[in-house]
């Protein structure tokens, strides 16, 4: 398979790999795939008071392209509001590394995970309220 | 160390020629060029020596009689010519067929399309290990079974079959044998004086030869009888005609000179070879070995790693160049069909690799395989969520997934 150069440098040298806590009120997780279709993504948000993504953090199970898909993202959400983030299309992220028609599903499962994460996020943050 | 990578570890894919081979086989290129049908002039009867000399040797190596040897393109046209060729010429006493789900395509394949054409098949599945269990065969024993295949060693993981014991039982029940024997020579001793099989297919390639030559075993007593699927110039007996490829044959008979020769100190060396490679990987942790260990050839070593990716571990370990029980060149992921009779999960046929050691497998090729499997498989777990998942104690089968 002919891997793009973003995505052999993505694969290379992962960016933002690993796991905040789970628990931390401030941090929304999202774990999307399963490892039975050969791809499983957990993408992890941190935000700071003012609601900016100021942390975020990958671990992928999957091909060369999921790698580097969701090694991508973890570079794009730091800095942006939750409704920023929520607006990454998976189109953005194929564009971004040239990935083949085969692939697509790479940046789709990214995407996933992003909306995921920021749901957890946003749910723990209305049960706090709640409170 | 010293080694040049990418290291060749992919030998039951296929062999370099062996030097002595090549060397052998060149006078046949340009200066013994004659056709070895040609009856009338001395060209002609160099060639047909060569040819009969090359026959005499691959009927030594497995012990059978040379005009027991008929000369095919390789093991995939030996493999049709037998299954198509017995099959139909017994069809009159019955259209029954006992193969095995583990065998090679092009056992599987000729099956299938003798289904079509009316036979009917039992694809037995092995034992967890590979292995076929003889009670199983027995019992898919039907009145009309008129054929059976069986793989001496098997191409992916590496295992031997009893054929004493199935073959056995065909004689009982009149059933015509076929072994696959691509993956066996070189490796296992094989005795076609001893051993009851009726036909059986070989390859040169597999076996430090050239590529597009390969043999078939016709037993003459009790004698097995074929329809040919070649017609034309009624060569090899009328079985499979087509002009000889004089210099393949002599490349092939130099190739299994030379593996009945130096077999036994050769399977010794690459057996400690092999050792060393699984006693190097066995330090990582969840590792799974694919297939028996002791009914097995010491070339072969198929190992699952658990957690990893199929496709990022074959990114992974460029440096080698090995088989993966992953077909991941489009979206669509097939994991190895043989493994999946083993009852392997999805999981572990796909991340699972295939080293097949060789002539030409040093030490320190070894060692620097061992070394890269280390640290790559590490990497590719610290990027795992299963793998952090099951350092927590999770169980992975008892979660949720949303599958996509």
């Amino acid at each position: 398979m002919a891997y793009s150069d973003k995505v052999l440098d993505h694969y290379e040298n992962p960016r933002n790999v690993g796991s905040l806590d789970k628990s931390d009120p401030h941090v929304g997780t999202g774990m999307v795939g399963a490892p039975a279709c050969g791809d499983v993504m957990k993408l992890q948000i941190k935000v700071n008071d003012s609601g900016i993504i100021e942390d975020a953090k990958f671990k992928t199970y999957g091909c060369g392209s999921a790698i580097a898909s969701s090694s991508l993202v973890t570079e794009w959400l730091k800095g942006k509001s939750l409704d920023e983030a929520a607006q990454i299309k998976n189109s953005a992220i194929a564009e971004e590394l040239a990935l083949p028609p085969v692939k697509i599903h790479c940046s789709v499962l990214a995407e996933d995970a992003i909306k995921a994460a920021v749901a957890d996020l946003k749910a723990k943050q209305t049960d706090k309220e709640v409170a | 160390m010293s080694v040049k990578t990418p290291i060749y570890l992919d030998y039951s894919a296929t062999t370099p020629v062996d030097a002595r081979v090549a060397e052998k086989m060149i006078p046949y290129l340009t200066e013994h060029f004659g056709n070895p049908a040609s009856r009338s002039h001395s060209f002609g009867w160099v060639a047909e020596k060569a040819v009969e000399n090359a026959r005499e040797e691959v009927a030594k190596l497995v012990n059978a009689d040379p005009r027991e040897i008929i000369w095919t393109s390789g093991a995939t046209e030996s493999n049709n010519l037998a299954i198509k060729g017995a099959a139909h010429f017994y069809s009159g006493k019955g259209k029954h067929i006992i193969t095995v789900q583990t065998e090679h395509k092009a056992v599987i394949d000729p099956v299938r399309e003798l289904e079509r054409l009316g036979f009917e098949a039992t694809f037995l599945q092995p034992e967890p290990n590979g292995l076929v269990d003889i009670e199983k065969f027995k019992a898919a024993i039907r009145p009309d079974t008129v054929l059976a295949s069986v793989m001496l060693v098997n191409n992916e993981i590496g295992v031997i079959q009893d054929i004493e014991a199935i073959g056995n039982l065909c004689r009982e029940h009149g059933i015509i044998f076929h072994v696959d024997s691509a993956q066996a020579t070189g490796k296992v001793a094989i005795d076609l004086e001893i051993l009851p099989v009726d036909l059986m297919s070989f390859s040169a390639h597999k076996t430090y030869g050239p590529k597009g030559i390969g043999a078939l075993y016709v037993r003459r007593k009790p004698r097995v009888r074929l329809e040919a699927q070649m017609h034309g110039g009624g060569h090899e007996r009328g079985l499979r005609s087509g002009t000889l490829a004089t210099h393949q044959i002599v490349g092939m008979g130099e190739a299994f000179r030379i593996a009945r020769e130096e077999m036994e100190l050769e399977n010794a060396r690459i057996r400690r070879l092999r050792d060393r490679l699984l006693n190097g990987l066995q330090e990582i942790d969840e590792v799974y070995v694919n297939g028996d260990l002791k009914q097995r050839v010491p070339h072969n070593l198929n190992i699952s790693f658990n957690f990893v990716e199929g496709e990022s571990l074959i990114m992974a370990v460029k440096d080698i160049a090995v088989s993966s029980g992953s077909a991941c060149t489009s979206a669509s992921l097939e994991p190895s069909y043989v493994l999946r009779a083993l009852g392997r999960s999805d999981e572990l046929a796909h991340s699972s690799i295939r080293f097949s050691i060789g002539r030409f497998t040093s030490e320190e090729d070894i060692d620097y395989t061992v070394a890269l499997m280390k640290s790559k498989i590490g990497k590719l777990r610290e990027l795992s969520p299963l793998w952090e998942m099951h350092l927590e104690g999770i169980d992975l089968s008892k979660v949720e997934w949303a599958a996509h």
